[in-house]
């Protein structure tokens, strides 16, 4: 009963954060309703195609990584946490790197004779949208193979089942299950994508909502039309998410031993399955090798402020990890649809008009300089909870099918049933949630510029200031300190979650 | 949780009266901008205590203080342009300064609530070595590849799209049209597209003719250029201002003043990477870079005419 009490204050809370930001700036608006269809077009193809993309891309890493074992396995499944958390300049200057016009790629074909890759367009806001998310996506799905109780991959074995067959009764109603709520949560994400978008676009056809929403903002003085776009991405997010949701199809493979059971097949599947793992590696490593070599020579020199910055930063992503994981295990374990809804809307949340309702709405109570780091606090977690919220449902969903009859006959519940039953079981998607929150929370930085005290910057502030005064040095090494201690936490965490078991 | 919040909740309170709070870029308060070093000068002769507020780039000062309207507690806004100044004028917020002092800009300025502090043409710059274009047509017939900065984001970007359309008028459109293929890419904001240039990516990239300076003086490189062009070059003009409703009007009006002595516009100069409003001795590689012989300017209330119409004319030349 607690529990679902819980559920609804957080349920209240993002609402109020997300839409009630939204109604306030829409209060304040002076101007009509307006929309954009040029930029809505653009943004709803690139967003469909990057989350296809990532997720058809995904399935075959997330199944070599499946059935296989290897060596330096376990540091590329940690590595899948890396490019989702890079800050956007930083990602886009490593893809740069790799597919630039001065790039490691052009330099191959140019020594080859082959014409030069242009990056710039559609094709390249969706291979950067791609790099940052499909990672994610491998993780998530990963999660779903490792699901499968090894009992019934054994009884396909007995059954003479070959690889197809498996692939028919056991992965397809899987990834049925994991696939619909993934590629909406990556549509949701690639939705309100603003500055890859812009940059890698190579011009003003390929504005996105986001875009348009900023200028409203910041040149106009728009809040009418700032309003009405933002509400716009909330309705194609629900629309999304609801689609999802009917797609889905409960998997019910019912519950296991736990046992790990070797599913590797043989013959040309091995080369296939080498192939796909060594290409994503490369796919991923290849430009944040490039981030690392720019940064790591700045990295022992860095100005004093800058580690200021960082203890900062790591103070808040602990507080908003903690936080996150909280409230995203309360909504898991809550069933019904409204929950679905509710915790994908801070996604689809312009973090531009999020930051300027909070701000009418806080400015006439308190300083807003003095409220910066819980606001930043506040802010990151609630933008860090669908990821959280992802991550668990699935495993929630079965837990509870699976489990809760018997833990509601032997009376188990409160803190008993926390502590006998949904953290042995839910250990790992808990751990990686929150890694996941914590890492994403020393990101973010859209939010908060209305709100930040000049003489106490986050880190991400600090990348920001170092490249406003033309420190591009600092400012990569500055970065790469985001990136390390980011992925530091991520990885602390989700080995805390991991440990022990075969993910 | 609650008692952090409580404590930081009295620190506005317990300011006294003699407590001036300006407004400004963030780039400008940053460790390596004017910002601490002219809260330090000011600080020793108004027996007061200056708090900088930053809430974003110079756009987002400008809409962060009409969502505070008649209750902002700022005194002193520093940091608008002059591509901003109408609207901001228009918004009613900000009252007349004491006294213009003496200016060096290239224009006549008279306006008696904005205050220039200082002031940079818009520039292409790009390597030493590389073919340097005399003006946008040959930047157009050439192969170089250049960042610029949207002008629906950024305030560079919006120069870029009045200097051309100060320069070309009506055949603004045809010009962007030509220079699309040479343009890589558009990015939002000053840093990224100056981030593309520095990193190799672009040849050239949309700043001002000062850039150089920084590389010269701050980095010891001399490779950087900014391309002088025969048609003029736009100017940039960023402006301090006082709030109505300011209560500290005086001294308000005693920091304005002190914006301009040779002491601050020393170091706004040499933080700032822009020319002085007044005019103070700048170090080598500074004082003498080169200067274009023809200054391209709008006035504000033509810039507010003609903004949307222009942006309107880009984007669709681009979007082709």
């Amino acid at each position: 009963m607690a529990g679902r009490a819980f559920a609804l204050t957080v349920g209240a809370a993002i609402v109020a954060l997300t839409l009630g930001t939204l109604a306030l700036v829409g209060l304040r608006a002076e101007g009509g309703w307006s929309t954009d269809y040029s930029a809505l077009r653009f943004t709803v193809v690139q967003a469909a195609l990057s989350a296809l993309i990532s997720v058809g891309a995904a399935i075959p890493v997330a199944r070599a990584l499946a059935r296989r074992r290897f060596r330096g396995r376990g540091a590329l499944v940690a590595l899948l946490g890396a490019p989702f958390l890079l800050p956007v300049i930083v990602a886009v200057l490593g893809l740069l790197a790799v597919f630039g016009r001065s790039g490691v790629l052009n330099q191959l074909t140019g020594l080859a004779g082959l014409p030069r890759i242009d990056i710039y367009g559609l094709h390249g806001v969706v291979l950067a949208h791609v790099f940052l998310n499909m990672p994610l996506a491998v993780r998530l799905i990963l999660q779903g193979w490792l699901a499968i109780p090894a009992e019934r991959f054994r009884l396909a074995q007995s059954l003479g089942l070959g690889p197809r067959g498996i692939f028919r009764h056991l992965e397809r109603p899987m990834l049925q299950e994991v696939l619909p709520g993934l590629t909406a949560l990556i549509f949701v994400i690639c939705l309100t994508s603003f500055a890859v978008a812009l940059t890698l676009g190579g011009g003003p056809a390929a504005t996105t909502v986001e875009l348009a929403i900023y200028q409203a903002l910041r040149f106009q003085f728009d809040l009418g039309r700032a309003a009405s776009l933002s509400a716009l991405q909330f309705g194609l997010c629900a629309m999304a998410v609801l689609l999802a949701l009917r797609l889905s199809a409960p998997g019910g493979f019912g519950r296991g031993l736990d046992r790990v059971v070797d599913i590797a097949p043989a013959g040309w599947r091995r080369g296939s399955d080498t192939l796909v793992l060594v290409l994503a590696a490369l796919f991923l490593i290849v430009p944040l090798g490039a981030v690392a070599l720019r940064g790591a020579p700045i990295l022992v020199d860095l100005p004093a402020g800058v580690w200021w910055a960082a203890a900062r930063s790591v103070l808040v992503a602990c507080g908003s990890s903690v936080l996150v994981t909280g409230a995203a295990l309360a909504l898991a374990l809550t069933p019904g649809r409204w929950v679905d809804l509710v915790a994908m809307l801070p996604l689809a949340a312009s973090s531009l008009v999020m930051g300027t309702g909070l701000f009418i709405g806080l400015y006439p109570l308190v300083a807003p300089e003095a409220v910066a780091l819980p606001v930043t606090l506040m802010v990151n977690a609630v933008l860090a909870l669908p990821f959280a919220f992802r991550i668990l449902r699935p495993a929630a969903t079965t837990l509870t099918s699976d489990y809760g009859v018997l833990a509601q006959s032997l009376g188990l519940r409160g803190v008993a049933r926390l502590r006998w039953l949904t953290w042995p079981r839910l250990r790992a998607p808990l751990g990686f949630a929150a890694g996941v929150s914590a890492a994403l929370s020393m990101g973010d930085l859209g939010v908060i510029a209305l709100f930040a005290a000049p003489d106490r910057p986050t880190l991400p502030l600090m990348v920001q200031q170092l490249l406003g005064a033309y420190r591009m040095d600092q400012a990569a090494g500055a970065a790469l300190l985001l990136v390390l201690l980011s992925f530091g936490l991520f990885a602390l965490l989700d080995w805390g979650g991991r440990r022990g078991s075969a993910l | 949780m609650r008692h952090i919040l409580a404590f930081l909740c009295l620190i506005p309170a317990a300011a006294g009266a003699q407590d001036l709070t300006v407004m400004t870029y963030d780039s400008f308060v940053s460790e390596w901008g004017p910002g601490p070093q002219l809260k330090q000068g000011f600080e020793e002769e108004c027996d007061c205590t200056l708090r900088f507020v930053a809430p974003g780039d110079a756009a987002a000062v400008l809409s962060r203080l009409r969502l505070e309207g008649t209750r902002s507690t700022a005194d002193v806004v520093v940091g608008l342009d002059t591509n901003l100044m109408a609207e901001a004028e228009q918004s009613g917020l900000f009252a007349p300064h004491a006294a213009t002092p003496a200016l060096d800009l290239p224009i006549e300025w008279t306006d008696p609530t904005f205050l220039p502090f200082d002031w940079g043409w818009f520039a292409i710059v790009m390597n030493k070595g590389t073919p340097v274009p005399h003006s946008f047509e040959e930047l157009a017939a050439s192969d170089l590849k250049i960042a610029i900065q949207d002008p629906r984001s950024s305030t560079p970007g919006l120069g870029l799209v009045m200097w051309i359309k100060a320069a070309y008028g009506d055949r603004a459109p045809r010009i962007w049209a030509d220079l699309a293929d040479n343009i890589l890419t558009v990015t939002p904001g000053w840093s990224e597209a100056y981030g593309l240039f520095t990193e190799g990516e672009a040849d050239a990239v949309l700043s001002y003719t000062t850039s150089p300076a920084y590389h010269a003086i701050a980095e010891n490189d001399p490779s950087k250029v900014a391309a002088i062009f025969n048609e003029g070059h736009y100017l940039q003009v960023e402006l301090a201002a006082k709030l109505a409703t300011s209560k500290n009007s005086d001294l308000a009006d005693r920091f304005l003043a002190y914006l301009l002595t040779p002491a601050a516009q020393t170091v706004i100069a040499n933080t700032n990477w822009m020319y002085p409003a007044h005019e103070v001795p700048l170090p080598d590689g500074f004082g003498d870079l080169p200067r274009p012989e023809k200054t391209l300017f709008l006035a504000p209330s033509e810039v507010a005419d003609i903004r949307d119409a222009a942006v309107r004319e880009w984007q669709a030349a681009l979007s082709r």
